[in-house]
């Protein structure tokens, strides 16, 4: 996967290393703006109050 | 030297070798991924939620101490008076609370409701529920862990230990009465008379929620306190806000 990836990379080696950082980047944004506040609505310690 | 060659030419001959050896690849990368997915996700909840909540609290306490510059009726629902803020709109912050057990500086915001995004900035006060300083129940829920976990050692509190509210015009000192462990489903805790729904509310309460255990949530944590004295905030912050040297 990652090395299919970096195929597919197009430009010189320094081109090719920004483009992954920046996409690793991107993978990390979306984690943490979307995945993430997502996945912790399950999480049991979130529950603070009293309800029925 | 000779083995390695035959085996390589092994290998590339053979076509079904070549694709489950690019399946294991291909699992073990999808595994090495998912691990570093779970060790962000942990720090996300460890360390981001609690910077990202303290930012957004330090935000609302701004917006708070302006709004409270300006003049009353622009204030959230505070008519200014000294009786404290008769009501405040949902997401609206409109109080501090300050616990000198859980530290001299400890002033978190209270907001308007209880829901997950309003309890990601601040402490929330249960709608329904009275307003500092009133007759019945003050009731507020706040994180344990993570998104800035402001009840985090609330645990620590012990009964005759003070919360104090600041509004507007006026600190109320509340003392603790008892703190108890009770069952999420307990709303009781909550009603203008804790555990006597049907009775008319003369006493001026706190109750203060929170998860437990802190990592688990399978019960509440709660503190009971009720109001002690009232102080007009141009006399200063009251004494036992004052740090004793």
């Amino acid at each position: 996967m990652y090395a299919w990836i970096w195929r597919h990379l197009p430009g010189p080696l320094v081109v090719r290393l920004l483009l992954a950082l920046a996409l690793a980047a991107g993978v990390v944004l979306m984690l943490f703006t979307t995945v993430f506040p997502w996945a912790e609505q399950s999480l049991p310690f979130l529950d603070v109050t009293v309800d029925e | 030297m000779s083995v390695t060659t035959t085996g390589r030419h092994e290998r590339r001959a053979s076509g079904r070798g070549n694709a489950a050896r690019t399946a294991v690849h291909g699992l073990g990368e999808l595994l090495i991924t998912a691990g570093l997915v779970l060790l962000l996700f942990v720090a996300y909840q460890l360390v981001w939620t609690n910077f990202e909540a303290h930012r957004a609290q330090d935000s609302v306490a701004d917006q708070i101490r302006d709004s409270w510059q300006r003049p009353p009726g622009q204030a959230g629902g505070d008519d200014g008076t000294a009786k404290g803020p008769r009501a405040a709109d949902f997401g609206q912050g409109f109080a501090f609370l300050r616990i000198p057990r859980l530290g001299e500086d400890y002033a978190v915001p209270v907001l308007e409701g209880v829901g997950l995004d309003v309890l990601a900035r601040g402490v929330g006060h249960y709608p329904e529920t009275a307003m500092p300083g009133r007759v019945g129940n003050f009731a507020v829920a706040g994180h344990r862990a993570t998104h800035g976990e402001p009840f985090a050692y609330l645990d620590r509190v012990r009964p005759g230990d003070v919360v104090v509210a600041e509004t507007r015009r006026t600190w109320f000192t509340y003392v603790v009465d008892r703190t108890r462990i009770v069952q999420p489903t307990d709303t009781w805790v909550i009603d203008p008379v804790p555990g006597k729904p049907a009775a008319e509310p003369t006493e001026r309460l706190l109750t203060l929620t929170t998860c437990n255990p802190r990592w688990a949530s399978t019960e509440r944590l709660i503190v009971f306190a009720h109001l002690q004295s009232r102080r007009p905030k141009s006399d200063g912050p009251p004494p036992e806000l004052v740090r004793e040297v």
